[in-house]
Parts: structure tokens; C-alpha cells; sequence
């Protein structure tokens, strides 16, 4: 675990990256941790589908996979991986400030 | 962290139900990782590819000694289908896609997909026997080539 200085504040990260406490997430992180990600600028489109991560995890406590974001966000499955290159449930949930999420499909 | 694999290319060689999902698994679980992906269909893995059969692939009721009972109950007629729907249903409960629905999604993600060139041969069959989302029909050499720099993964 790190402490980070993200967008103005002091964040605890773990070792992949990911915010530990999704509490002390704001948009001004997301828009850092995506640049971190050499994703840049954030478009409506990612916007979309980092909300929808935060609204999954306020709901059910954890991350959608690839297929249930391709299915209920919204954003299909070629989209996503068009917005995030390297991994869309991992790269949004990161991004949005919320656990890895653990699903295997 | 330690090092990361970047790339990967899976060769799925059998046609049963629980020889071809290992791979669809790996090679999708792949792609949610950031890494690179193929997959190349060989022998009787083309089943998994093949339009008119990747929906009816089936458990192996016989000469699996994971399904806990008697080859000989396994040699009964229906057996395998029955094995098959119990899979199928429980799968569906735990989320994971049926075939048709899973290559869908693989190709979208960006994944590869191939053929096998001498097996495609052997089985007489051709490009349009296969789903849109094969790419290519490729020789063992073109796997090869296109599997440079990354992991290899044989099932």
C-alpha cells in the first residue's frame, strides 16, 4: 500500500493501483488516475461507463465484469475495449475508485 | 509486481464441452487483463467454431472419470445430452455464456481467431463452414508467427 498526492489530495493506493478506500474517490482523481493510464482526455463515453461502475459498486459492493458492463452500461463489449485499451472492467473500475473486480468471464 | 505476461495464444485441440471453455476462459480473461490474445482451433476444437456444431457440444459421459459413475451408465443412449444440460444449466447460474454467445464476445474483445489449416483440410471443410468471427484459416508456421513474443497455451 502507497500513499499517492492525486489531483490535490492525499490517497491511499494499493499495490496495483487501486484507490483502498473508494470513499476519497472525486472526478478530479479520475480524470488523474486515467491520464496515469495514458488515457486522455476522459470523452461522455468513459464517463458513462465509470459512472455506471460507481452505481454497480454503491449496489452490490463490487465491480461489474466485461460482460455484465457490455450487457447493462449501455457500451458494448468492442466499445469498451476501444475506450479502454488494456482491460475495461479493470481499467474503468480502477479509474472510478473502486475494487478490482474479481470475476473470472 | 513481479513480471507481466503480455500476449498469449491458446490452441483448443478437443471438441468436448469441458475441453473447449478452459480456453474461451483463459483467452477472454486475457483480453480483461490488458494482455493480447489468440485463439486457433485445431482437430476436433473446430467443433467450437464450426456454425452448425459449436451449439451442441456436449460433455463427454464416457471415459471421464470427473463425471463420478460408471462408464457403463455413460454408454446409455441420451446420457451425454443429460450430463450436458445439467452443465449447461448450472453455468448459467454462475453466469458463464453458452459457446455461440462466448465467440461473440471473444472476437469483440479483440481476440483472434483461427483455424487450424491441416485440420480444416483433413475434415474437408472450409471457411464458410466456420462463424463470422474466425478470422482465418492459418498454417501451424502463421501460428507460430503470430504467437511470437508470447505464451503459449496448448488444451
Amino acid at each position: 500500500m502507497t500513499t499517492d498526492t492525486i489531483a490535490g489530495s492525499e490517497i491511499q493506493l494499493d499495490d496495483e493501483g487501486f484507490l483502498v478506500d473508494p470513499t476519497q474517490w472525486n472526478e478530479d482523481i479520475a480524470v488523474e488516475l486515467a491520464r496515469r493510464e495514458g488515457i486522455e482526455p476522459l470523452t461522455d463515453r468513459h464517463w458513462q461507463v465509470i459512472r455506471f461502475m460507481r452505481s454497480e459498486y454503491e449496489e452490490k459492493g463490487t465491480g461489474p465484469t466485461v460482460r455484465v458492463l457490455g450487457k447493462t452500461s449501455g457500451v458494448p463489449i468492442k466499445e469498451l475495449y476501444q475506450l479502454f485499451p488494456k482491460g475495461p472492467a479493470k481499467l474503468a473500475a480502477k479509474i472510478a475508485g473502486i475494487p478490482k473486480p474479481r470475476g473470472c468471464i | 509486481m513481479g513480471e507481466r505476461i503480455e500476449k498469449v495464444s491458446i490452441i483448443i485441440s478437443k471438441g468436448s464441452l469441458e475441453g473447449v471453455y478452459p480456453g474461451l476462459i483463459m483467452a477472454n480473461g486475457a483480453r480483461a487483463e490488458g494482455m493480447d490474445a489468440n485463439l486457433f482451433f485445431t482437430f476436433f476444437g473446430l467443433d467450437a467454431i464450426h456454425k452448425q456444431r459449436l451449439e451442441h457440444i456436449k460433455v463427454a459421459a464416457v471415459g471421464n472419470p470427473g463425471m463420478h459413475m460408471a462408464s457403463l451408465i455413460g454408454v446409455l443412449p441420451g446420457m451425454s445430452a443429460i450430463a450436458t444440460h445439467v452443465m449447461e444449466k448450472k453455468m448459467e447460474q454462475n453466469d458463464i455464456p453458452g459457446i455461440p454467445e462466448f465467440m461473440e464476445m471473444i472476437a469483440d474483445t479483440g481476440c483472434g481467431l483461427y483455424a487450424c489449416k491441416a485440420s480444416v483440410d483433413l475434415f474437408g471443410f472450409a471457411k464458410d463452414d466456420f462463424i463470422d468471427q474466425v478470422q482465418e484459416i492459418i498454417t501451424v508456421g502463421e501460428f507460430y508467427e503470430k504467437a511470437a513474443g508470447g505464451e503459449i497455451i496448448f488444451t
